[in-house]
């Protein structure tokens, strides 16, 4: 049982985590704060035969004081995550240079869909495979990311990723590995019975190995059709 | 002396001739009465939300093991000893509806919303008592709606107590039909309830302020109250719309919130929200009214910044209306909308914060009587703390993409609901017993309970903020499916066993609260030597509360005033320096 973040593998890992510990301080004091307070005044002030409390109604500098530590404290707080938030999440967030793939959600299986030779989506050359994202280590890669039915949510816990998938719309997602491996991916977002078992994995591969994995599966796919 | 007309109804039945035991006690108009049935009823759901806990902790911790008592279950829910996927979502769903509808929520605002606000303003009873008793029977018929759904073909509502649409709105989803459909009925229903009441509230707060009783000699729990009701008039019509629309989507084929013939799915979620997050303070703002009477009795002392206080009420409830977008962050919402409501949700420390820091101040250089009210209200403190800076943790929108879903969340709103609202309910009620049934609590026992329930409490749900920041996702039937889950398999066993000792420790209270009500030792007209009106008339009140309305000299405070002998000085009690209120009375 401890308060650190399991280790994260994508370029924007670090920066989420590093306000994540940032929070994890500020609120660390302030509930030491708070609880050795309360503690400390239950300890001190205990009822005692023939004193009487202390008649005050408050004190003007006393509430300036504690409005303004926290109005300022909470600023800086979210002016920081608002710009890790548009490195994220923002509008045009994923670089122009990422690579493209489709990922569509259903009851209770993710669906990657690949581009092929062409590079592009919704081509006759696109293949799909079940619960296999496979994608290059140190390459950005944006997925288009869809569900034929209910809302689910797309999360890899080790990139530091989630978006919910909304039927009806398409949502991008970028993220990019910074090491090799096999990650899992989880439905966040309740979505029926198979809803906890709704597993897949994104690999992620070196470069050579990725261009080696996509020339076999493209192959694969053509002489399937 | 300068008061208004009181109701029609308290005149008739309060001095008059004796009325039947069923309008008495259970067709009754009268607040007090009405406020120990809400009682009774929401204590009944508080159980049975606890015990589809325990069935939800039983799965977790031992996802393998046949399930204890089981056999009890139709084969459609448990099979073979092993509770099925589809009962479990079903029992996550009703966990939530029921500790949020019918526990929480009537607990706080049906029961003491009823039984102080009259006592408390110095009022005979509501001023629509007919409308008030019909605000209880209203929420039985909901009641039974909702409970009708586990005995339907299907079983109950398996779209989680948030409903999120398509997932709601179309039975191919989840397989139940009725029973999602008894759950929208239900809530409808409940919310005529919600409406019936917190519009007598209102009315009665304005209309009916003893002489002398001024807004800022107003007790801070009926303030709370007071601001309670007009969140539940604002944001319940919007649950109820919504909840209307949405069973149109299952019963007659519209699509409001069906994606496939055009309708928008997140629509629901920021009607949902919408009202959600105003709900959220509903369910904690009387909590924190309670706590501060509470609190000022136990140290002997003013509440430091009153005044602080009662505008940190107004913020709460005024920011509520303007955040609730952060529940919706990983949504798909326009992530431009993700900056502004972080920062709005992020200034609700602030108010939260002023109030912290005031009970913290009210304790300061006390002479703290640590009787069991006390005690519930300080732990009260201490956890709704550990809820409040668990939030700025969401509030953040990066931090949120990874532990949003989580059990990091499910941590959090338990620190809120159970660590705040339940701990301040657990001080009410040791608070007021004595008034509401005329005989104490047994002190011994209720020290007991405080401490096992705390300690379990803790044990219970500090852990599931580990949980989440290692990814477990919440409403999840087996977390054994995962790899990266596998190493949390003893945490989620000793969370397990916590909360069955916390559910145990539960015992000590219920039987505390029903043999006391037979041999508890007799109370006084004021037991905890306390300031407010309803310590000025016998316990249990008589119908009408008292023979006169009394005038009001002073604010709800003035403990250890160096003006008496004695540590507290009644809102009621005229000094010799003391002028009457003016002919017109409770100006303003
Ligand atoms: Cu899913
Ligand atoms: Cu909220």
């Amino acid at each position: 049982m401890n308060w650190l973040l399991p280790p994260g593998n994508s370029t924007f890992a670090g920066d989420i985590d590093f306000i994540y510990y940032v929070i994890l301080v500020i609120t660390g004091i302030a509930f030491v704060i708070v609880e050795f307070g309360l503690l400390w005044f239950v300890i001190r002030y205990r009822r005692r035969p023939g004193r009487k409390a202390y008649y005050t109604h408050g004190s003007m500098k006393a509430e300036v004081i504690w409005t303004a530590i926290p109005a300022v404290t909470v600023v800086v707080i979210g002016v920081m995550s608002g710009g890790v938030w548009n490195q994220v999440k923002g509008r045009n967030a994923a670089p122009a240079d990422a690579m493209v793939f489709g990922l569509t959600a259903k009851q209770f299986e993710w669906n990657a869909t690949y581009t092929g030779a062409d590079g592009r989506l919704g081509t006759a050359d696109d293949f799909v495979v079940r619960n296999q994202l496979h994608v290059p280590v140190d390459q950005p890669v944006l997925i288009k990311l869809a569900t034929e039915d209910v809302i689910h949510s797309f999360f890899v816990p080790n990139l530091r990723v989630k978006q919910d998938a909304l039927p009806g719309k398409t949502i991008d997602v970028w993220f990019e590995a910074t090491e090799p491996g096999e990650f899992e991916i989880a439905c966040a977002e309740l979505c029926g019975l198979g809803h906890y078992r709704m597993r897949a994995f994104v690999t992620v591969h070196t470069a050579d190995d990725f261009a080696r994995w996509m020339a076999e599966q493209t192959a694969a796919a053509a002489a399937g059709e | 002396m300068a008061t208004s007309a009181p109701p029609i109804d308290a005149v008739h039945a309060g001095h008059g001739h004796e009325l039947s035991f069923i309008r008495k006690y259970i067709f009754s108009t009268d607040h007090k009465i009405i406020g120990v049935q809400f009682l009774l009823l929401s204590l009944v759901g508080l159980f049975l939300g606890g015990m589809m806990a325990m069935a939800i902790r039983w799965q977790l911790g031992f996802p393998e093991g046949s399930m204890p008592l089981g056999g009890i279950f139709p084969e459609t829910m448990v099979s073979g000893g092993v509770m099925l996927p589809e009962f479990y979502n079903s029992l996550v769903t009703m966990h939530g509806t029921f500790m949020v509808f019918f526990a929480v929520m009537p607990l706080l605002v049906g029961v003491f919303g009823n039984y102080l606000i009259p006592l408390k303003i110095g009022a005979e009873d509501m001023a629509f008592p007919r409308i008030n008793m019909w605000s209880f029977w209203v929420a039985v018929i909901g009641t039974v709606i909702m409970m009708a759904g586990f005995w339907v073909e299907g079983g109950h509502s398996q779209a989680g107590w948030t409903q999120y649409a398509p997932l709601s709105a179309d039975p191919q989803w989840t397989g139940v039909a009725t029973g999602q459909q008894l759950w929208l009925l239900s809530i409808a229903v409940l919310g005529l309830s919600s409406i019936l009441g917190a519009t007598n509230y209102i009315t009665t707060v304005v209309n009916l302020r003893a002489p002398g009783m001024t807004w800022f000699r107003l007790p801070l729990s009926i303030w709370s109250l007071f601001i309670t009701a007009i969140l539940v008039v604002l944001a319940i019509p919007i649950l109820s719309g919504a909840a209307i629309m949405l069973f149109f989507d299952q019963t007659i084929g519209t699509s409001f919130f069906n994606a496939t013939a055009g309708g928008q799915p997140i629509l629901w979620q920021h009607l949902f929200w919408y009202f959600g997050h105003p709900e959220v303070y509903i369910l904690i703002l009387p909590a924190m009214g309670m706590v501060s009477e509470v609190i000022a009795n136990g140290s002997r002392k003013p509440i430091f910044g009153y005044h602080s206080m009662v505008y940190a009420i107004i913020a709460i409830a005024f920011l509520g209306w303007i955040v609730w977008g952060h529940h919706m962050f990983q949504s798909g919402m326009n992530p431009t909308l993700g900056m502004t409501f972080m920062i709005s949700t992020m200034f609700i420390a602030v108010p939260s914060a002023i109030k912290v820091f005031n009970w913290m101040g009210t304790m300061w250089r006390g002479n703290l009587t640590l009787h069991v009210p006390m005690l519930n209200a300080i732990a009260f403190v201490a956890m709704f703390v550990i809820g409040g800076l668990s939030g700025v943790y969401m509030a953040s929108t990066p931090v949120d993409i990874y532990i949003h879903d989580t059990y990091f969340i499910v941590a959090h709103i338990h620190y809120v609901l159970f660590g705040g609202s339940l701990f301040a309910l657990f001080a009410a009620i040791t608070f007021w017993y004595p008034k509401m049934f005329g005989r104490m609590m047994s002190e011994a026992w209720g020290r007991v309970h405080f401490a096992l329930t705390f300690v379990f409490f803790n044990l219970t749900f500090w852990p599931m903020h580990y949980l989440g920041l290692q990814g477990h996702m919440r409403r999840i039937y087996d977390p054994s499916q995962y790899e990266f889950l596998q190493h949390l398999s003893g945490t989620n066993r000793f969370v397990t066993i916590s909360a069955f000792l916390l559910m145990v420790s539960q015992v000590i209270f219920a039987a505390n609260f029903i043999l006391s009500w037979f041999y508890g030792k007799k109370a006084s007209e004021n037991p905890w030597n306390d300031n407010g009106l309803e310590w000025s008339t016998p316990s249990p009140p008589p119908h009408g509360n008292w023979p006169d309305v009394p005038t009001v000299y002073r604010g709800p405070y003035e403990f250890s005033s160096p003006e008496v002998e004695e540590d507290f000085l009644p809102q009621h009690q005229k000094l010799p320096g003391d002028l009457e209120p003016e002919a017109a009375g409770r100006g303003s």
